[in-house]
């Protein structure tokens, strides 16, 4: 458990002065996101531990390189979680590289993302000045939202060496629910039963088979697996190792993420047929993710997420010299571009990683 | 005329825009403006600019020099088009109803309402979403989307009258946010056209999108980044039951330990509000609701959801606070008790207003646990201002909105009423919270941002502004104070220093 912060500052005015461009790490689990990621290693793995924690209020303060088991831990003896589910790519996974990288799990459209749940950061920017935004408030509009603007950039803008969250209490029970069913049909089902009032919370389609999960009071969970069970004439059954079902997808532990075949991630309308990924797609978050394995262009495969009312990115593996990321169009390109001046002026931080021209 | 555009320089130059506005000059832009607008759509004589002169925080007015209605996209985009050419300033207008003054207008500039653009685009059931244009009616959503069980989340108490663009514009709260979130929650995209006129989407029909989330930045930037042109929102399926929990306390500290109860209990209200004595007497006053009239606070709380969800929790929230020594407890047997028990709090307002000439709403946000000690505080100043203060308080997020009674009437009354509503929030600060947690910074509390913020996050607060609006002219001097200004206001300070050297101990209760 120690500050560096520091020692950070000064090694981004340094970096700043010179004009060396520095990588930004974590627990360097999620490494292979993004482009390459080139230059000095700016390593935030001993930046680590919980500032304060209030069950009570349900905001946690972590600094950045806390690593996402240490926290679980500690939320766990007070019956509480990160409700966005992060994904665990390792023993290494920090909060700040899960913010910077936006990752959300199972649970993303009904209990929200990890930028859902920010209420606050700190970020050393590209002057090496120690910026403090948002708070530990559930509410608070003074000043531009810099905190969330952090969620997807890939740590182009900034280090983050702390981030407040809202946590939220265990959900008293689950139950997971499995019916073979048709991938279009999947689509369809998972739809409908979002938009009952139940206490639904995770809903995947996966080789052949729709899950789904229950989250909330036992009372709610039963008696609503139990009525969708009557519903489906008998084809739909509890499982009972559901909770391994869930946590192995966050994690990208199911055997469709192995192998290094690219892998391509589109965040859609969840309604979208997209029958052209054809029934190897695994299909999470209600319809509204779908992960893909082809060799394929990124243009090709934008077009397709464009046509699903969506976007498209290349997760992992796969040529990662070229974009990696859905095109921008031109204003929010050059945006962007004047955004990443504004918080680094001498483009310091991971150069290239995002996009090319970031 | 020059463009001082540069990263280097702290603070962007003055951005007053044009402040020379001949008639001749006018006269002449209008006549620009009439060759695309309907002549209707074209506002320049003093008594129809009047009713534009403020938003629902009318101490702060100003004339504009015109106001344009436009109908269509293309529109706004030649709008922006010349007003960004001749370095016009822009203020975007929704309804009017925002409580920070931040749809006053500039005097050297134009006001663009969003007034046409009134359409629900469409309502996708399947997927849960709608399309709308920035003028929709926060309400008229949910009431288009109620024939397919479904409503938008946000329900600020102005939501009759309020727009969804102002909603994006100050990233809205309301009663239920605590469970189901603020306007930046329940957002997929938004249309933006630019300072420079130039049409973009944010964000798409998925949920995430890739690079740096500029939907997010959007999301309560008060105007000041792009005009919001088209918003596309998630829709929630309508719960099956709602039930309301009324418990009166002898004490605001009894009520905030119960509040810290539920949530420590596992349970997230749809929604939890608290009123003070004061607040409680002037609501029953008006809307005969049964509250508890001899109670020093009173607790709402909703709990909504699946039958078996809410009968479980129901029965939880009433012993809790029973044994947190609620001195009346009654839960809603109907969905007209419900109505009428929330009738009390959402008429707290126009209540307060009817026991006083005038009174002054603040918005600022604290950790839970310092309620009791900041409402000690509040006591004490409402004492030395010798003025009257009512507590409504969406107790849930720790937000609080404290209404100060006042006589515009009286001399020098409004000026120590903002004297004493600026303590208020940097007693706010002090405790660890923020100067406003759903109306805005605007022009009113300007003055309390160089308390909440340090120079070199003001500093990095424009230079994300520029990266916006290189020139400025966009709801100019709302926002963000100067680094001039920074100083100024630090110098002179609060009229009084709050007492936070207290802070923290109230959490124990
Ligand atoms: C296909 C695949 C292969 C894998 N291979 C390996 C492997 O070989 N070895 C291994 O150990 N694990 C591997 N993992 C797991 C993964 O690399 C790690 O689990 C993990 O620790 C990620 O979290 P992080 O905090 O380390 O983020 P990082 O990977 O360090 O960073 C993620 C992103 O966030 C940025 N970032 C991080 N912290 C900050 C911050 N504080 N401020 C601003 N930006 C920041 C980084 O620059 C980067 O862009 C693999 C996973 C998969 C799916
Ligand atoms: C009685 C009352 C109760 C209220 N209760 C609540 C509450 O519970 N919760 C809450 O959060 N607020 C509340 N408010 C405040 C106010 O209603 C909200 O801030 C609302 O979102 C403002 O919407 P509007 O359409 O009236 O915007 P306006 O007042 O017209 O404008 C507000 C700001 O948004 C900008 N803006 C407006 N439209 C656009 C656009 N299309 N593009 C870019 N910028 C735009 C304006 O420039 C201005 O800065 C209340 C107000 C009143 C009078």
């Amino acid at each position: 458990m120690g500050d560096i912060s520091q020692q950070l500052t000064e090694q981004v005015k340094q970096a700043a002065e010179t004009g060396t461009a520095l990588a930004i790490t974590g627990g360097a689990s999620k490494s292979f996101l993004g482009r390459g990621l080139w230059g000095q290693p700016l390593s935030l793995a001993e930046h680590t531990g919980i500032v304060s924690y209030e069950p009570v209020e349900l905001v946690m303060t972590a600094r950045a390189g806390t690593r996402l088991a240490d926290i679980d831990a500690v939320l766990a003896e007070n019956n509480q979680r990160l409700a966005f589910e992060p994904p665990r790519f390792g023993d290494t996974d920090t909060i700040g590289g899960t913010l910077a990288a936006n990752l959300s799990g199972p649970g993303r459209p009904w209990q929200g993302s990890v930028r859902d749940l920010v209420l606050g950061l700190r970020l050393i920017n590209g002057r090496g000045e120690h910026l403090k935004f948002g708070g530990q408030v559930m509410k608070n509009v003074a000043g531009y939202d810099a905190s969330r603007l952090q969620a997807g950039a890939l740590g182009t803008l900034g280090v983050i060496t702390e981030v407040s969250l809202k946590v939220l209490p265990l959900p008293a029970m689950e139950q997971t629910l499995v019916q073979p069913m048709a991938q279009q049909q999947a689509i369809a089902t998972m739809n409908q039963l979002a938009g009952q009032p139940k206490p639904l919370s995770a809903a995947c389609w996966y080789d052949g088979h729709l899950y789904l999960r229950l989250s909330g009071a036992a009372a709610a969970v039963e008696a609503t697996a139990k009525r969708w069970m009557a519903d489906s004439g008998g084809e739909m059954k509890v499982r009972e190792d559901g909770e391994a079902f869930w946590r192995d997808l966050r994690d990208q532990r199911l055997p469709f993420f192995s192998g290094s075949e690219p892998l391509w991630r589109f965040s859609v309308n969840p309604t979208a047929a997209m029958e052209e990924l054809g029934n190897q797609a695994l299909i999470d978050w209600g319809g509204a993710q779908r992960w893909s394995r082809q060799d394929d262009s990124l243009s090709v495969m934008a077009e397709r997420a464009a046509r699903a009312g969506g976007q498209v990115s290349l997760f992992c593996h796969g040529d990662r010299s070229g974009e990696v990321m859905h095109p921008q169009p031109s204003p929010l390109r050059a945006i962007q571009q004047r955004l990443k001046a504004a918080f680094d002026p001498n483009g310091i931080f991971n150069p290239g990683h995002l996009y090319s021209w970031l | 005329m020059s463009v001082a555009n540069s990263h280097e320089t702290d603070t962007p130059r003055p951005i007053d825009g044009r402040t020379d506005f001949p008639p001749v000059y006018r006269a002449s832009l209008a006549d620009r403006f009439r060759r695309f607008l309907s002549p209707d759509s074209v506002i320049t004589d003093d008594e129809t600019i009047r009713p534009y002169e403020c938003d629902g925080l009318s101490m702060y007015c100003e004339m504009p020099q015109m106001v344009l209605l436009p109908e269509t996209v293309e529109q706004v985009q030649q709008i922006m088009r010349i007003c960004h050419a001749e370095e016009v300033p822009v203020v975007a207008r929704g309804a009017g109803t925002g409580l920070s003054a931040g749809a006053m207008p500039h005097a050297g500039g134009i006001v663009l309402s969003l007034a046409k653009f009134n359409r629900i685009l469409s309502i996708d059931p399947q997927a849960r979403s709608a399309r709308l244009q920035p003028g929709v009616r926060n309400l008229a959503i949910s009431e288009a989307a109620a024939k397919y069980g479904l409503y938008y989340g946000p329900d600020p108490s102005s939501q009759i009258a309020c727009t969804i663009g102002g909603n994006v514009a100050e990233n809205s709260g309301g009663v239920h946010c605590l469970k189901y979130g603020l306007t930046v929650h329940n957002l997929l995209s938004v249309e933006v056209v630019t300072a420079e006129g130039e049409r973009v989407t944010i964000g798409s029909d998925g949920y995430d999108s890739c690079g740096m989330d500029l939907l997010a930045l959007m999301t309560g930037s008060e105007g000041l980044l792009g005009i919001v042109t088209e918003v596309q929102v998630k829709l929630l399926p309508k719960p099956e039951v709602a039930q309301v929990v009324m418990a009166g306390f002898d004490t605001v500290q009894a009520a905030g330990a119960a509040v810290a109860g539920i949530i420590g209990h596992g349970i997230i209200p749809g929604g939890l509000e608290m009123m003070d004595g004061f607040a409680i007497q002037a609501a029953e006053d008006f809307a005969h609701a049964g509250y508890p009239t001899d109670a020093a606070a009173l607790l709402l709380c909703e709990v909504d959801g699946t039958e078996e969800e809410v009968h479980d929790h129901i029965h939880q929230a009433e012993s809790l606070f029973r044994a947190l020594g609620a001195t009346s407890v009654r839960t809603s047997g109907s969905e007209e008790e419900r109505a009428l028990l929330w009738k009390g709090r959402k008429s707290a307002f126009p209540a307060v207003g009817r026991i006083s000439p005038d009174y002054y709403c603040m918005d600022g946000t604290i950790p839970r646990s310092q309620l009791a000690h900041v409402l000690t505080e509040m006591q004490r100043l409402s004492d030395h201002y010798g003025l009257r203060v009512a507590n409504v308080f969406h107790a849930g997020d720790g937000n609080l909105h404290p209404l100060i009674l006042f006589d515009a009437n009286v001399e020098g009354e409004f000026e120590r009423t903002e004297a004493f509503g600026g303590d208020i929030l940097n007693l706010c600060v002090a405790v660890g919270g923020s100067i406003t947690g759903e109306h805005g910074v605007g022009m009113e509390k300007i003055r309390q941002m160089p308390n909440q913020f340090g120079n070199l996050e003001v500093s990095q607060f424009h230079a994300i502004k520029q990266a916006f609006d290189t020139l400025g002219i966009l709801n100019p001097g709302k926002g963000v104070p100067t680094l001039r200004q920074c100083q100024e206001y630090r110098a002179i300070g609060p009229l009084r220093q709050p007492d936070a050297s207290q802070a923290g101990e109230a959490s124990h209760g």
